[in-house]
Parts: structure tokens; sequence; C-alpha cells
């Protein structure tokens, strides 16, 4: 009796609570998405013409080489710029992921933010009107022309965040990535074999290991995505790179369930199937999938460059690096991009200021510094290579793709879901529970589903 | 020395209330208002940032058809089974043969098996990570023992996550469950056992006669706590699989956190989070009700 009443009073409570309270976001006016973007000639570009200014930037360039980058930059920014301070706010990608959405909404916005390329992140935030266009700054910084239009492609949303890859820009990158092979000098030696120039040839390679007893292919999968920096350079052979780019941006007219793609997956069927990757993929870690082979697992490793300084510590010149044979455009292309493009919040107090620091850690001689203290600067690429070592294939193979190849985008930029839909699909085709065909299905109602919505 | 009558104050209906105001405010302003903000949220289509709309019962709906609630839904009932159900019987054995037993260490083994409570989870999950890869040591004691065909990649098995999961679980709760019970029977007066044994009981007969009747309450208690454990478990599944492969591990914590932070569904986050809620109410009334009952 009782406590019936008790539930009944906290029920009346629980009722007026939920009158009173509003609806979630209202008390914020969906950010500042009705300010007009800045013309190219109402654009200051003088920093020093700004007066004193705190800058805030938050980024997730925490790791070494990234870090003292960035460090660098920011001492030299202060020292040419006495009136502007850079107050930095580093953390983990994930960490920063997660609160961006948070940040944005808020009164306090940073200036600078490194937002994520993919539509659950920079799409969201530029719909909801977060996020600055930056074209006008873009012109009179003359960005265009230093960088190359697959780069910038991935930073551009059309206004209302439907199309990927065309429109204004919203964000500026600073490092590249790209998925090729790693490979093993002292073991092809072994087995006879020269880096391979064709899939083909690259095929004939994991059955030679294969009959060799070595493991031709390493892949740690445990955490579902690693299979995707697999797949995304195989899919181009079999694929062509228009459509994987359709696909990849999640921009409406592909087909997951086409024979091409069907057949890409087959492929990693049948690798995963016969043995190629290890007894258990999915079981593994994608960190100690590396580790071990620096240990000497495996023949080759595809993934990112930015396993590459890591196994060099331990394998020193065994380790080599190449992007991947020309796919079926005849083109070389693999998944890749750029390090997470620097953005300003629509809400930012010091907009100019801002697009200065961007401009800044951007330019020519930012890239030099980014490359000598160990990262992989996403311009000049093959001028800025070191003399020898991993990080020389990988800046070559860096360049080939982003210049006269094709950089693809990372799968999982395609819908907001798409990062698990894509991680649970692959792991299963690896795993052997589902066909396919019956995977290729479950990614494009992912992406039908997404694309019908725009 | 005459007693004064009560005052006013105190006479008041009001005033056992007032007693509870501080402590109710507190329970509000931090387990009452979020759970009611919850409840809205579940009511709205919102990213978490910028406008919301108002969608109605539409989220939970969704839930009926949606297969990664359903998987959530399912393993974590699998769970129950390796959170609460293994843990109580091998607690109880356990318990059992330390009340009897003379062994010499005994706190030493007492301590071992609780240890697990007290280090951090994201640490046991990390160490039974590695415990369980390809090359770890688990798979590498089964091929020295010749079990090759046993040893597989045991998160990566579709099969074989989940119970690997729970045995985690397991491990983790056996010890709380045996304190618990333990100090359930350290209350039973010695006379009970006496008597029993000049009736010519042997252990087991002890067992069933005397402990396992004396302790049912902790045995509601241990089970209405490991139930919780196994329904709310999130660090255990994120660290280890998350959710994969597959979906074949994910749980509704997991799928709150992924479609609040990942996919920025919130009101969706926010139904399952009710849901779950309700979930682990129900079941625990159920608990606690069969518990009373039967004594």
């Amino acid at each position: 009796m009782r406590r019936r009443t008790f539930l009944g009073s906290s029920a009346a409570v629980g009722g007026l609570g939920l009158l009173a309270a509003c609806a979630p976001g209202s008390d914020t006016d969906g950010g500042g998405g009705d300010a007009a973007a800045p013309e190219a000639s109402d654009v200051e570009t003088d920093p020093a013409a700004m007066g004193e200014v705190s800058l805030k930037v938050w980024d997730q360039e925490v790791r070494g080489a990234q870090n003292d980058a960035i460090t660098a930059l920011i001492e030299a920014f202060e020292q040419e710029y006495p009136n502007i301070t850079v107050e930095r706010v580093s953390q983990s990608f994930d960490d920063l992921q997660q609160q961006t959405g948070l940040a944005l909404s808020g009164n306090d916005v940073p200036d600078v933010l490194q937002v994520n390329n993919a539509r659950g992140d920079m799409g969201e935030f530029v719909k909801a009107g977060q996020l600055t266009d930056l074209s006008a700054y873009s012109e009179a910084y003359g960005w265009e022309d230093r960088y190359s239009t697959s780069v910038l492609a991935k930073s551009r949303y059309s206004a209302d965040g439907v199309t990927f890859g065309d429109g204004p820009l919203w964000g500026l990158p600073q490092t590249g990535e790209v998925c090729g092979i790693y490979y093993s000098a002292a073991k092809l030696e072994a087995l006879g074999a020269q880096p391979p120039t064709t899939w083909d040839e690259l095929f004939a390679l994991v059955e030679a290991a294969q009959e060799a007893g070595e493991q031709p292919l390493v892949l740690g999968n445990l955490e579902q995505w690693p299979a995707l920096h697999v797949f995304g350079p195989l899919q181009a052979n079999f694929v062509s790179t228009e459509e994987i780019i359709t696909l990849g941006m999640g921009n409406a007219g592909a087909d997951w369930t086409g024979d091409a793609n069907v057949q890409a997956l087959t492929q990693l069927a049948d690798w995963a199937g016969s043995g190629a990757f290890g007894d258990s993929p999915n079981g593994l870690a994608y960190d100690t999938a590396w580790a071990e082979y620096t240990e000497g697992t495996g023949v080759l490793l595809i993934g990112g460059s930015w396993l590459g300084p890591d196994m060099e510590a331990v394998m020193g010149d065994d380790l080599r690096f190449m992007a991947p044979p020309a796919g079926a455009d005849g083109t070389v292309a693999t998944t890749g991009g750029t390090g997470l493009p620097f953005a300003i919040p629509a809400e930012a107090a010091n907009v100019d200021a801002a697009a200065a620091y961007i401009d800044y850690i951007t330019s020519d001689a930012a890239m030099e510094l980014i490359a000598e203290k160990g990262g992989m600067p996403v311009l000049r690429t093959a001028e800025l290579a070191p003399e020898s070592g991993v990080n020389k294939d990988i800046y070559e193979a860096f360049d080939a793709v982003s210049t006269d190849g094709v950089l693809l985008p990372y799968l999982d930029y395609a819908t907001p879901s798409f990062a698990d839909t894509a991680g649970a699909a692959l792991q299963e085709v690896i795993g052997g529970q589902a066909e396919p065909s019956a995977a290729a299905e479950t990614l494009q109602a992912d992406y039908g589903e997404f694309t019908a919505q725009g | 020395m005459s007693k004064s009558p009560p005052s006013a104050v105190v006479r008041s209906r009001v005033t056992p209330y007032l007693f509870i105001l501080p402590a109710f405010l507190v329970y509000a302003a931090f387990s009452l208002y979020p759970l009611l903000r919850a409840a809205q949220f579940s009511l709205y289509e919102w990213p978490g940032f910028g406008p919301s709309t108002f969608v109605g019962l539409q989220n939970y709906t969704d839930l009926i058809g949606d297969e990664n609630f359903r998987a959530a839904i399912g393993n974590a009932l699998v769970l129950i089974l390796f959170y609460a159900a293994l843990p109580v019987v091998i607690g109880l054995v356990l318990a059992a043969i330390f009340r009897r037993g003379q062994v010499r260490g005994m706190g030493f083994f007492r301590s071992v098996i609780f240890l697990p409570q007290v280090i951090a989870l994201v640490v046991v999950a990390v160490a039974w990570r590695n415990i369980y890869a390809p090359n770890g040591p688990l798979n590498q004691a089964l091929r020295a023992v010749g079990l090759d065909e046993l040893a597989r990649g045991w998160l990566g098995d579709p099969g074989a996550a989940l119970p690997a999961v729970g045995f985690i679980g397991t491990w983790l709760e056996m010890g709380l469950v045996m304190l618990l019970l333990l100090a359930g029977m350290s209350r039973i007066p010695d006379d009970l056992f006496e008597a029993a044994r000049l009736d010519g009981a042997g252990p087991v007969r002890e067992f069933f006669a005397i402990t396992l009747p004396s302790v049912r309450g902790e045995i509601v208690v241990a089970l209405v706590l490991t139930i919780i454990a196994a329904l709310k478990t999130f660090d255990l599944v994120y660290m280890t699989t998350s959710g994969g492969p597959g979906n074949a591990t994910t749980v509704p914590s997991y799928e709150v956190y992924h479609r609040a932070f990942q996919l920025r569904e919130v009101g969706s986050a926010s139904a399952v989070a009710i849901v779950l809620t309700v979930l682990v109410f129900a079941i625990n009334v159920l608990v606690t009700r069969i518990g009373e009952r039967s004594r």
C-alpha cells in the first residue's frame, strides 16, 4: 500500500518533470547555420593586423612525431605573430570525436578544431550549421593551388550535408595516410619472388608463400575495422575507382551488389578460407598482429602507412612498403587520405586568426617541419622523402597515389552507421559466417537506405 | 522529569518527509532527473546537438524490428547464466568448502578468489584478451596437451566469443558471491551442524539440509547483484570484442554507447537504456519475489 503511494507520487513528480523540461537541443538555436559565409574580399589575411588574439585550438595530434611537429609549428607561429597566443588542447582521436558534438553546440567553442571527415562527423556538423565555410579563405590564401583536388574533395560537403566530395570546403588536412602493402624483403628473397607489379602476381605470391609453409598475409581483425584497410586496396582491383568513391562517400548512384564488388568480397573470403590470414584473424587484435609480423610471422601485411615507423623500429631495413598494383582502371588506387582536417566552428570568436593558423600549419615550410619530425606531410611528399628506410617507400607510394593515382575514401565515411555495418560484414565474410553475396546485400542495405534519404 | 508532549513540529505529518528531503534532493538531482531526461530523449530523434524532432514512441517500435537490439537482449540473457547462475553455484560450493574445511592458508585462498573484484575491469579485459589471443596462453596450453582441435581465436569465433566473454564474468563474480555466502554461513550456529552430524548426516546432506536453506537470503542478494552486473555489462565487451564478431557479443549497454556516441542517435540510445532499466527492474523484482515467497 505504502509502496504504491510512493510509486504513484513519484510518477506524478516525474510527469511534472517531463512537462517542465524543454525538448532536447532546443536551448541552442542550432548553431550558426544562418550566418552568411564570408567573402574572399572581407577576409583578413595578415595575422599581425588582428590585434591581441588568444586562439583556442583543439587537436588530436598526440602521437610522437605529430605532437613534435605541431608543438614546433605553434612555437614558430607565436614567434612570428606575437599578438597571437595559441592555447592548445590535445587529446586522443576517440576522446576528441566524442566531445566534438557537445563542444560545438556549447557557447564557448574552440577557434580551430580537428573534425573527422566522415558523414557521421563533419557531415552532421555541416548539416547543423556548426562549421565555417572556408571557401573565401581558400580563395584568399590560394589553398586550391596548394592541394590536389582529390585531397580537398575529402573535406567538401554541400551546405545541406547531402553531397560529400563536392561543394564548399570545411577543413584542411595537414598530414597524409595511405593503405598499402608491407613486405619483408628477406622473406620475398627466400621465396624467390619479386615485389608484385600486378594483382595477379600478388595472388600468385600469396599462393607460393602458402605452399612454402609461410603465412602469406597478416591481419588482426578483432576490432572489426582493420579488415576495411585490406578490403579497400583489394576492392580497387575489381571495381572502378569512380564507383568506389561514390560508394565510399555515400553519394547516390552506385551498388554494392554489383558483380565486381561481390568478386572483391569473394577474393577476401577465399583468402580467409584458405588460411592466408592465419587461423583466426577475427580473434587477433590489430596491435598484436603487427607486433607478430615484426617478429617474423607472415610475408605481407596490408595496412596503413602509420604502422611503418613502429614496425621499422623492430625490422629495420627488412621492412619495405609499396602502393598496391594498378587496379581495375589501370591506375594505382588505394584507400587513403589525410589526417583529420582542421576546421573552424561557426561560432568561433576569432575566425580570421583561426584561418591564418590553419594556413600557417599547412604551408610549405610547415610540411618540411612535419617531414623533419618524422610525420608524413600531405603536400610535397615525394621531395621531402627521407633518404632511406620504410618512410622513403611510404612517402613515394603516397605521392604516386595522391598525384598520379586515386586516393580512395575510407569506406566507413559512407554513412553514419557504415563503420559498423562494414566492420561486421567483413568480419563475417572472413569468418565464413556470411556468403560474399549476402555480405554485399547487407552493405547495400545500409548504403541504399542512407542514399535514398538524401 | 515529566515528559513534555511532542511539539507541533514533531507531530506534523510533514516532518518525516523533511528528514528525507536533503537525501531526496541529491537522489533526485543525480538519479531521478537523468532518468527522466533519458525517458524524454527517447521520444525524440536527436543527434546529440542541434535541433530535435518529436517522434513519439517510434524509437521503441523501431527497436522491435532491430536485429542488433534483439541480439543484444538475447546475449544479455545468455550472460545472466555466466554472470549470475554459474557464480552462485560455484560460490556456494566454494563457500561450503571454506566453511567446513580447516585448510591452512584459508585467508590466502579467499583473497585470491576475491581478487578479480578488486582489479579494474579494463585491466581484467586486457588480460583476458591476451589469454584468448590466437597465440595466447589458452591456446598454447591446449596445444601442449594435444587438444589442437579445440584451439581457436576465442574472441573471433562466433560460437565461442560469447561464452568466452561470459566466462570472464563468471571468474569475476565468483569471488563476490563466495564472500557474501560465506558471511551468511558463518551466522549458522554450530549446534545445528553438530545435531545433524549426530543424526548421521554426511557433508552433502548437511549442505542441503542446513547450509542451503540458511543462506537463501544471501543467495537472493547475490543473484540481484550479479544479474544487474550481467545486464549492464559494458567494459568487458567494449574492451574485448567491441560487440563482434558480427554482432555476436553485443549487449544492451554497448548498444547505448554505440548509438549515442558513434551513430549519434541519442533518441534511440535512450530508448535502449530505458528498456534495459525496465528489464533490470523486472527481472530483479521477480528474483526477490521468488526469494521471499519460498522463505
